[in-house]
């Protein structure tokens, strides 16, 4: 089976991150990582063509050039090769132009599974799996724990407001996994060795037909106005375990009567 | 016109769609609620009650289960034949996946995770915290139909004891897609357990505490605290913890005097659970974690370590 995985280049956890004030826009220009969200996604679909003993599993990703480092990584997990919609008009773009750019991508591969991670690490959104199941016109379970594949069919348990569901969806279908559903691999280093030689394709928007119109800020609904100090929050105390922080937070529930 | 998409679980609309409506409601726009299901004609006058002049109800086999593309179909539809300039959610799993179907479908504007909307010279200017919200941002729209979802939690729902016209729509068809998944099982709750609701003290277990036998360090630090043991979505998930513990967007909200977080990292569908807690304590290995954004008093360290040594100065102090 063909496994389409798109995943997001996202500012590293270490980095403290930053909004541009001249672009409004999240400032990506320090380290990257594989959106740890992302690497659930990848492993799932590893998973699923480690039990076929067949198959492919093809990246997705749009971002800069420095979003192939991201790929590198999940190629190095174990993913056959990856596609890099890379181009000055997709920046910018929210979800309705990122989604518009995926699928023409996904359209372009048709794969018979589309799996996306639970959410993006930077803009905490869990919503482009939905958009892009949309354009692509096929079924869309989201929020899959567990994730059962036979017969044509998928099977996703997923945990909602009241409860845990289960439901089935015939393929060609998209569904996007929570964070929960496993443990993903590292990458060996035979793997790490092994990514730079696999297929990496690097596309335009021009190459998947796409009019600038409808990409980037310009094809976006949605539109920074204005950035703001957070409200003031009392003074919080962090401090680092040298051995002592037990009883530090002793005498601070003492001190609030909380003991 | 403001359409609020009401999402509804046995018969009762949601909270939170309900916090939205009295929202949309002081806007100064005309506002419709919008109810889809299969024999919910009666929740349309409840809506009614809570700031909605019109309710439009879609009453379809097809909306039964509460699967969303379907129910981008029937709003796809509402904006189309209705005037509908903006669609409002309530942050919620269901209301996600309609949300960002329906912003794909129109080619509409989404901003989600917003904590307020106001009118600026006639623009809708949606709040919306970012970066572990460190900063707040004023969203725009750059056309119309305009869609907003709002994070959990925001609004309480206000009881005006108006009445709703209601008026009844269909779509004419749903698209061939939209209804291929089946829902075979539906809210099945795991397991049974007490009620983290009423306690006092909570000590929250997440995924770095490394293994579901370290819940042993959460259970005797809950214990010495006479509080209740309260988990993470990641770790119930995983099968760590069961599903009644459970804090955060699609589990408890929780308000106890005192709330220690072990090994939470404090995303946001976490802190929409315990951010009406008194006083909150993180102990987290990760400086990084957001936890430490909105814990009164933050450990950077070793929970195998910090948390039992605690638990022995609690006992200790008794």
């Amino acid at each position: 089976m063909k496994i389409a995985v798109c995943v997001k280049h996202v500012p590293d956890a270490t980095v403290t991150k930053r909004i541009d004030p001249q672009t409004k826009r999240l400032d990506r220009s320090g380290e990257g990582a594989l959106n740890p969200f992302d690497t659930q996604a990848v492993e799932e679909a590893l998973q699923i063509k480690e039990r076929d003993g067949e198959g492919e599993v093809v990246l997705i990703s749009m971002g800069p050039e420095r979003a192939l480092d991201s790929l590198r990584k999940a190629l190095a997990m174990g993913a056959d090769r990856a596609i890099l919609v890379s181009d000055e008009q997709v920046a910018g773009s929210d979800l309705v132009a990122t989604s518009r750019v995926l699928a023409a991508v996904l359209e372009r591969e048709g794969a018979e599974l589309v799996v996306f991670g639970q959410q993006g690490g930077d803009s905490d959104g869990a919503v482009l799996g939905a958009a892009v199941a949309d354009r692509l016109r096929r079924p869309l379970v989201s929020q899959v724990a567990e994730l059962e594949i036979a017969d044509g069919k998928l099977k996703g348990k997923r945990q909602t407001e009241f409860g845990y569901d289960v439901i089935e969806a015939p393929l060609p279908a998209v569904v996007a996994v929570s964070d929960a559903i496993n443990e993903p691999r590292y990458p060996s280093l035979k793997g790490i060795m092994g990514a730079k030689k696999k297929p990496q394709e690097t596309v335009s928007a021009s190459d998947l037909g796409l009019e600038a119109d409808k990409l980037g800020e310009a094809g976006s609904g949605t539109s920074v106005v204005a950035l703001n100090d957070p409200p003031a929050r009392g003074d919080a105390l962090k401090i680092e375990d040298d051995g002592s922080a037990a009883e530090k937070i002793v005498d601070f529930l003492a001190e609030r009567k909380l003991l | 016109m403001i359409a609020v998409f009401l999402e509804h679980h046995e018969g009762e609309l949601q909270k939170g769609a309900l916090g939205v409506l009295g929202k949309a409601a002081q806007l100064g726009d005309e506002v419709a609620g919008v109810v889809l299901g299969s024999g919910v004609k009666d929740l349309a006058a409840q809506a009614g009650r809570f700031g909605a002049a019109k309710v439009f109800v879609a009453d379809d086999p097809a909306l039964e289960a509460p699967l969303p593309q379907p129910r981008v179909d029937a709003l796809a539809h509402l904006v189309r034949e209705e005037g509908v300039d903006t669609v409002l959610f309530a942050a919620s799993v269901l209301s996600a996946d309609v949300a960002a179907g329906l912003a794909a479908r129109l080619d509409a504007g989404l901003n989600w995770d917003l904590v307020d909307l106001a009118k600026d010279d006639g623009n809708l200017v949606g709040k919306r915290p970012a970066l572990e919200d460190t900063v707040y941002v004023d969203v725009g729209w750059t056309g119309e139909p305009r869609l907003a979802m709002f994070r959990p939690g925001t609004f309480d729902p206000a009881e005006t004891g108006g009445e709703a016209e209601v008026a009844d729509f269909s779509p004419p068809q749903f698209e061939d897609f939209s209804t291929q998944a089946t829902m075979l099982e539906q809210a099945h709750a795991e397991s049974e357990g007490p009620s983290i609701e009423d306690a006092d003290v909570i000590v929250a277990g997440g995924r770095g505490l490394g293994s579901p036998e370290n819940f042993s360090l959460v259970e005797a630090l809950a214990k010495a605290l006479g509080g209740a043991v309260a988990a993470t979505r990641a770790v119930v998930d995983a099968g760590w913890y069961p599903y009644a513990t459970q804090v955060g967007q699609t589990g408890k909200t929780v308000s106890p005097r005192l709330y220690i977080a072990c090994g939470i990292s404090g995303a946001i569908q976490h802190k929409v659970g315990m951010q009406g807690s008194g006083v909150v304590i993180a102990i987290n290995k990760d400086p990084n974690a957001p936890i430490f954004e909105f814990a009164d008093l933050g450990v950077v360290g070793d929970l195998n370590e910090v948390v039992p040594k605690l638990t022995q100065l609690v006992e200790q102090r008794k």
